[in-house]
């Protein structure tokens, strides 16, 4: 393989996670990190370390020139931007090709084509995907508006084309509404973003979130089957499985197949994933995007299908041809993953950062914890409150939500507060057992039901110890 | 006259202007009521307000947009 050295962009559990894939491929690892991460589990692990900056990100794992110049001095074959930061930034994977090293991950062009929602909802339509009906692009004005309206039905979303990240959103349900806000949505778009343009989508409701995990060399391209991630909070997934409960087998085929012959229809080289809405009264899926990198929740794939997924990334990069044919992707039993995050979930998530006290991490057969944490480790305060992964695997849903409650309990964390009674309590919840779920069940349920009452700062404490 | 501290009551990183192209909360000079707001600190993704718990005049920063701070350290000082 083209790949002896390799440079990690980023830092917490998947920098460890890509150490630990690196390693088994014999690759020597050199790993980049601010002032703040100086004493990581990736820095004590890896070959080599590298300072590339001050803590803030935007003065580190953010600043290309800064990791380029770490990628160069340290004379690495490949860099691997794993998620978040760097990793969808085609700016980045462009520099690191200049420079005459790999990027592990596709190719710069890739990434801008389906990073770009209007030209990555046109690439899933042409590759026959379904999309959320709605305009194509801008819509003309109030006349062309009510058309498409009666045509797809309410409700719609009417959305600004310059807003995003859930900003210049109204929903609205029948035409009376309708002939109200869509020219206040106009004149408030053109306020706030000075653009009045506006789209019109069709709401899903009650949706739950699917995704395919896909792997291309360029050639080929195969699924790894699909994740559902619809326990949601302010749009982070909490807890996700594999695969998904109650699909049919026809509509599991239909929705992995989409997802490769979008993935073919761009030549798709690296692990990717293609996301989805999925209506369960109906069966139908909608594409909402593709993300051009591994994810967080890779691990309940991993689990269910024996692929490493990261190993397979890198050697893809290095030049390798797919190494599992399509038919020798089977699903094997039901994994669930919890993200334990440094936040208070009995006061709002508040963030919790500091020094990690004492830990003690469950072993045993199916339980996997994927995490940056070890004894005596403060959390910094500059990142994002992901600690690790809870991860089990079980023989089926059932038994899966069984394991992660043992799992959970044999969990230590103590110094600092995390999400670890909130996934005690999903489950524990009936309509988690029942997959009476969709993207907005956990708010509601938490706005019905705060942790706070039923969590004393007390009992959190004894269910964190 | 004496002199009082203004200091971030978590760490984090310390903005001085409510967002990247609005200008600063308050400047060198100012003078600051009980309960304004003179920063934001981003910890973990999310921001928090910092307000002066008392009021004074003339205010000097002794941080900069975007420096990292720790809890208690001193943002700010005022005169009272």
């Amino acid at each position: 393989m083209a790949i002896a050295s390799l440079l990690i962009a980023n830092r917490g559990e998947i920098a460890v996670r890509i150490i630990r894939a690196a390693r088994l491929l014999g690759i020597r690892t050199v790993q980049a990190h601010s002032a703040a991460d100086a004493d990581s589990l990736a820095v004590r692990m890896a070959d080599e370390a590298v300072l590339i900056g001050p803590p803030p990100a935007a003065k580190s794992y953010l600043d290309i020139e800064a990791v380029m110049k770490a990628a160069r001095e340290t004379g690495v074959d490949a860099v691997h931007p794993g998620y978040g930061f760097l990793a969808e930034n085609a700016d980045f994977a462009d520099a690191v090709v200049s420079a005459g090293m790999i990027f592990v991950g596709p190719d710069a062009s890739a990434i801008r084509l389906l990073g770009d929602k209007v030209a990555a909802r046109k690439v899933a339509r042409e590759a026959g995907v379904p999309t959320v009906p709605g305009s194509e692009g801008r819509i003309a004005g109030i006349e062309e508006a009510r058309t498409l309206v009666e045509e797809i039905g309410f409700p719609v979303m009417i959305k600004a084309a310059a807003g995003g990240g859930g900003r210049g959103i109204r929903i609205v349900r029948d035409f009376d509404e309708f002939e109200k806000q869509f020219p206040q949505a106009a004149s408030e778009a053109q306020a706030a973003f000075g653009d009045g343009g506006l789209y019109i989508e069709k709401v899903i409701e009650n949706a739950r979130h699917i995704e395919v995990q896909i792997l291309g060399d360029g050639e080929n391209v195969i699924h790894c089957f699909e994740r559902e991630c619809s326990l949601q909070r302010r749009r982070q997934k909490v807890w996700e499985e594999a695969p998904a409960f109650g699909l049919s087998p026809s509509v599991r085929e239909a929705l992995t197949a989409s997802a490769v012959a979008l993935a073919r229809s761009v030549g798709y080289r690296g692990a990717g994933t293609v996301e989805y809405l999925y209506d369960a009264d109906s069966g139908a899926f909608y594409f909402i995007e593709v993300n051009t990198r591994i994810q967080v929740e890779h691990p309940v794939t991993e689990m269910i299908t024996g692929i490493d997924l990261v190993a397979e990334m890198i050697r893809i990069a290095g030049g390798e041809k797919l190494s599992i044919p399509q038919d020798a992707v089977r699903i094997s039993g039901h994994a669930i993953e919890c993200r334990i995050n440094a936040e208070d979930p009995a006061q709002n998530f508040m963030p919790s950062p500091g020094q990690v006290t004492a830990l003690v991490e469950p072993e045993g057969e199916g339980v996997r914890f994927d995490t940056m944490l070890y004894d005596g480790y403060w959390v910094p305060p500059f990142y994002d409150s992901l600690l690790g992964k809870m991860i089990v695997h079980g023989a089926d849903r059932k038994d899966a939500i069984a394991r992660m409650e043992v799992a959970l309990k044999a969990l230590t964390i103590d110094g600092i507060r995390t999400t670890v009674p909130l996934h005690l309590a999903i489950a524990a919840n009936p309509d988690v057992a029942a997959g009476a779920i969709h993207t907005k069940y956990l708010e509601g349920w938490l706005a019905d039901a705060p942790l706070s009452t039923s969590l004393s700062p007390a009992a959190s404490q004894t269910e964190n110890a | 006259m004496s002199r009082v501290e203004i200091r971030a009551p978590m760490p984090g990183v310390f903005y001085r202007k409510p967002s990247p192209d609005s200008p600063p909360f308050k400047v060198d000079g100012d003078d600051v009521a009980a309960g304004d707001v003179v920063g934001l600190i981003e910890v973990m993704k999310s921001f928090h307000e910092v307000s002066a718990l008392e009021g004074g005049k003339s205010v000097r920063f002794l941080l900069e947009d975007a420096d990292a701070v720790m809890a208690g350290q001193v943002i700010a000082e005022i005169e009272v």
